[in-house]
């Protein structure tokens, strides 16, 4: 080797995720009147190529949580790997005790931290959602490992298009249909503005009576405004 | 014991001049004192129980478990000594997890036998280690149906239709023997175990005991899990009838 090792060691045999390879976009979770509603399409980019389209971006863990992720597709596998594992054990135990997503979510803080103290991080922003003993759960984890609760989460371009919406209109008690449409508004919003989101989603419910994630499906759309078929004008300088 | 006095019998690394490891046999001296372990295997899958002898009434019933989960589709159930069969326990939990990383399947039941069987078998090869005091018996179920092994301190496993170990394996032994087993269902065979754990139980030489039961099969969608509380209590009145209409006789 004829290169100065820098502080990582060399980068030709560096065994860490510099960049992500396939991704996946936003995430969107939020508590509702029985449970907890999760959205996400189901694009899987390579770079900013739309290369993989049927993507399930949502898996549900245990019996009590539902995890939706953004961001390296095959770190999300990983994760899945890891939990898959860790709900085995806890369910040998065979003592009618059960990881709830609370513990799970603290669970995936613990993994980010790690991995990203070892500057090998795994690349994405989760969000977990779930409901044990009638309580609700909604949380999410970033890739450094940062994580909070709230009543309505996002992940990625998500944060800044579909929070904003939101924070205005999302309220304790919205019923299944309310939230669904309220999720849509946001998906579609995503779906204009976000160049790796694609038209093809699914919703996931999680409620005391389990989990269950949708067929995919699209939004009705409408790209007849004027603005979009005439983008330049009015915009002074471009071409 | 013939040998005593004459030898050969302190290391595992050592025959005896007639061939034989004695440490080995008396690792299973100590299975053979512990109480009865028998699994059956049914036409749709296995059912595992052990008498487990009460060493205080101060502790608290379900404590110091015998039947362990090793993965979600096999459980072994351990006679001998209790902390030796823990280790083999968390061995065959992590065979059982390694090869799920490595393949992305579950581990089939006749390769984690095998591999339980070498883990045992390893420390009866060198002179630091000391043979396990306890043998254990696998049940599982995979694309190959249910299947039923059974390990020894020496190190050999077989695949059994019936298996039993501890103090009363011999009576044991017959009484499955006389079970038709290619035709019965698991419900029907955790009766029929309640029955033989309850008949080969000594009242007056042993200890209180309490009956601790699992099963692989297809009512528990192939998962290992212990027997639901209303079957096992109904095994249980079913297994006391039949042992006072015997004492009626």
């Amino acid at each position: 080797m004829t290169s100065v090792e820098g502080l990582l060691g060399c980068e030709q045999d560096s065994q860490r995720t510099l960049s992500p390879y396939v991704t996946g976009t936003s995430v969107i979770g939020i508590k509702y009147k029985d449970g907890i509603l999760m959205t996400a399409d189901m694009g899987g980019s390579y770079g900013s190529t739309l290369r993989y389209k049927s993507v399930e971006r949502m898996k549900s863990i245990g019996k009590h949580s539902l995890l939706g992720a953004s961001g390296e597709i095959s770190d999300f596998q990983e994760i899945l790997r890891y939990l898959d594992e860790l709900i085995k054990y806890d369910n040998m135990w065979d003592d009618g005790n059960s990881f709830g997503p609370k513990e799970i979510h603290n669970y995936l803080t613990r993994i980010m931290y790690n991995r990203r103290n070892k500057f090998d991080p795994l690349w994405n922003s989760l969000v977990l959602g779930g409901v044990k003993n009638g309580q609700k759960y909604l949380g999410t984890v970033s890739m450094i490992g940062v994580h909070f609760e709230d009543n309505h989460v996002a992940t990625g371009f998500g944060n800044h298009l579909a929070r904003p919406i939101l924070r205005d209109e999302w309220k304790e008690d919205l019923s299944y249909e309310e939230a669904v449409k309220l999720l849509e508004k946001c998906m579609r919003v995503l779906l204009y503005r976000d160049r790796s989101a694609i038209n093809k989603l699914q919703v996931a419910k999680i409620t005391e009576e389990g989990v269950t994630i949708s067929q995919p499906y699209s939004l009705k759309t409408f790209w007849g405004f004027n603005a979009f078929q005439n983008p330049s004008k009015g915009a002074e300088g471009t071409w | 014991m013939a040998s005593i006095g004459t030898g050969y019998d302190l290391s595992v690394t050592t025959f005896s001049p007639d061939g034989r490891v004695f440490q080995i046999e008396y690792a299973s001296k100590a299975v053979d004192n512990s109480g009865t372990v028998i699994g059956i295997k049914c036409k749709d899958g296995i059912v595992m129980g052990v008498e487990k002898l009460i060493a205080s009434k101060m502790m608290l019933p379900g404590s110091n478990r015998r039947i362990h989960a090793v993965d979600r589709h096999s459980g072994m159930a351990v006679a001998g000594l209790a902390a030796d069969g823990r280790q083999i326990v968390a061995r065959t939990k992590s065979e059982a997890t390694n090869y799920e990383r490595t393949y992305g399947e579950p581990i089939p039941v006749k390769e984690l036998a095998d591999r339980v069987a070498s883990y045992v078998h390893l420390c009866t090869l060198y002179w630091w280690l000391r043979p396990f005091g306890c043998g254990v018996i696998l049940g599982g179920y995979d694309r190959d149906g249910p299947q039923l092994y059974m390990v020894e301190p020496s190190g050999v496993s077989y695949r059994y239709f019936g298996a039993a170990i501890g103090k009363g394996r011999q009576a044991a032994k017959t009484e499955i023997e006389k079970l038709n087993l290619s035709e019965m269902t698991c419900r029907q065979g955790v009766v029929e175990v309640a029955k033989i754990i309850y008949g080969v139980h000594d009242e007056a030489k042993d200890k209180a005991f309490e009956l601790e039961m699992s099963w692989v099969c297809d009512e528990s969608n192939r998962l290992h899990q212990k027997v639901p509380d209303e079957l096992l209590e109904g095994a249980k009145a079913a297994a006391k009838a039949a042992l006072e209409e015997m004492d009626a006789d």
